[in-house]
């Protein structure tokens, strides 16, 4: 070795033995996912276990395996009345959030720095206030002398008041307005990642603007797409307070029955497995997006 | 076409927007509203519905619970999901994946559900105490939000920059106290500021597994609501609209609101 190298020896071994001064430098194991062991200890605990004996529990009978409880359920026409009506509400109103937030996202994505910031504060102020709140808003807004009425009056669309409140109309009113800002956000974050040339360039190369949306567009915002339908549609499927408080029992869901079998019928039995058919939809819909997504992301 | 697919997205925006924020105008109108029937616009300014928060029976018990709750709730979950999140970015052992999504996937499972199994889950095990299985139930609640932002800011911090830190002089506590933590601090604050909002408002998980002396807020107003709703609810309501508003201003000023979007 050479005299200069030898001289700086000495700092780059303090630095090595600094590096190597980590409190668990002499163990072999490595030390790395024993710190995630208390969070998955505790959500094992307190979220995996119990939805796990959910499940369990929703084809135990008195002697082992059983469908039992699912027979009991899809043979009762009410209760395949009441998932048919979770399902049709949340198909309804996730399609109603893409139509509106759909272009919106577009506006949201091209607007300039500083109107884009207000626009996101007046979205992100619905998102984050309390559901209870904004169904307690749609209580007063939907009422037969509430203000929806009173512009439906002046407009001269209707003649007399038109019941709203506890009619599916009026849920579907409220379900759209909570869950509407769940679909703008993933549509914006990938309308933002849109180059806007990309549309002049397949102008340039002649293609008029019905084919440069179906073409370009379209297909670049199908992973927001993806991700808003699938969040919009699993939070509205098993929305509880906005059915209670704007349909009641005019109009039953999955998580009003659920409710109801647990608090005030006592029945078990119905309760797991109603909560486990939902359980069941919700996943299915996070796993289809999933799949549906990645095909999307790999070819962008 | 194309001017009007513009025009079409700017009308769109416009319609979401006055839509979204109805309800949000109505209550707060109402609540300063000195008339008994929910009288939009408002005739008037009274105080008289927030003076009448004061005398509503169990309001201030119940605010205090679910500030307990979702404080303790929020600050369990930072330690522990700061904790996973280091080694999830950091280890390299098998199934890092898979508890990421474990561990943020209570945000995308119904809460109804997460509360009726915990329900059963406490039953069996024979937990009677409300106070303490809420706790439990609310940090499922809120983890989803802090392993979110917390894994984001981490996987963008280089930890390089802590061995460069400790090859200047800094102890290992030292260099994570110094380099680590103003690095992710935002993303910590953020997750922690939604997490405690949205166990401050949530009912789908509590609803199950409060009793008659143990409620927190959003089950006490959805009683309230039930039982005669009045314009005090709407005085409520424009508090906790006013806290919401308060949280997003704290959320810009961190980490700015277009970060606070792509949550």
């Amino acid at each position: 070795m050479t005299p200069p190298r030898r001289a700086a020896a000495p700092a780059i071994d303090a630095s090595r033995a600094a590096l190597e001064r980590t409190p668990w430098s002499r163990s072999r194991i490595d030390p790395m996912p024993l710190l995630a062991v208390p969070a998955a200890l505790v959500l094992g605990l307190t979220f995996g276990l119990p939805l796990l004996m959910l499940l369990l529990a929703s084809v135990q009978g008195a002697d082992g395996f059983t469908l039992a409880g699912y027979v009991a359920f899809f043979r009762d026409p009410f209760h395949v009345h009441v998932m048919w009506n979770s399902i049709k509400m949340a198909v309804m109103a996730t399609s109603i959030c893409l139509v509106l937030a759909y272009p919106a996202a577009f506006a949201l994505a091209r607007s300039g720095p500083r109107l884009q910031l207000t626009l996101l504060a007046a979205l992100l102020l619905p998102l984050t206030v309390s559901v209870i709140v904004k169904t307690f808003g749609w209580t007063i807004l939907l009422r037969s002398n509430g203000v929806v009425n009173r512009l439906l009056l002046a407009s001269g669309l209707v003649s007399e008041p038109v019941r709203l409140i506890f009619t599916e109309a009026g849920l579907l009113i409220g379900m759209v307005n909570i869950f509407l800002p769940f679909m703008v956000l993933p549509l914006f974050a990938a309308v933002r990642m849109i180059d806007p040339r990309l549309g002049d360039a397949a102008a340039c190369l002649g293609a008029d603007p019905l084919r440069r949306f179906v073409r370009v567009t379209l297909p670049l915002t199908m992973p927001g797409v993806v991700a808003g339908v699938a969040l919009t549609f699993s939070l509205t499927v098993a929305a509880y307070v906005t059915p209670t408080l704007l349909a009641g029992e005019k109009y039953m869901t999955m998580s009003m029955i659920i409710a109801k079998a647990f608090l005030f019928l006592r029945n078990w039995q119905l309760g797991s497995t109603a909560a486990a058919l939902l359980l069941l939809i919700a996943v299915t819909v996070v796993v289809a997006s999933s799949l549906l997504a990645r095909p999307l992301r790999n070819r962008g | 076409m194309d001017r009007a697919g513009v025009a079409l997205s700017w009308i769109m925006m416009a319609v979401v927007l006055v839509f979204l924020l109805a309800p949000i105008v109505v209550v707060v109108g109402v609540s300063v509203s000195p008339s008994t029937v929910f009288d939009f616009p408002p005739d008037g300014v009274s105080p008289r519905w927030y003076q009448r928060i004061m005398q509503l029976d169990g309001f201030w018990a119940a605010t205090r619970l679910s500030a307990e709750i979702a404080a303790l709730a929020t600050a369990a979950s930072l330690v522990l999901g700061t904790l996973a999140a280091i080694a999830i970015v950091r280890g390299s052992f098998p199934g890092r994946e898979a508890l990421a999504t474990f561990l943020t996937s209570p945000l995308m499972l119904p809460g109804l559900v997460v509360g009726i199994a915990l329900a059963r889950f406490f039953r069996d095990f024979g937990l009677r105490d409300a106070y303490l299985s809420l706790l439990f139930a609310h940090l499922v609640v809120t983890m989803p939000f802090i392993m979110r932002t917390v894994l984001a800011s981490l996987a963008l911090f280089d930890f390089a920059m802590i061995d460069a830190a400790r090859t200047l002089g800094c102890s290992y506590p030292g260099a994570l106290v110094r380099v680590l933590v103003p690095n992710i601090g935002p993303a910590f604050l953020s997750g922690g500021l939604f997490a405690f909002i949205m166990s401050f408002d949530n009912y789908a998980v509590s609803i199950f597994l409060t009793d008659v002396r143990t409620k927190t807020l959003p089950i006490q107003m959805l009683h309230y609501l039930g039982e005669s709703p009045d314009p005090t609810l709407a005085a409520i309501s424009t508090l906790l609209i006013a806290l919401t508003v308060v949280v997003l201003l704290i959320g810009d000023r961190l980490v700015g609101l277009r970060r606070l979007a792509s949550m």
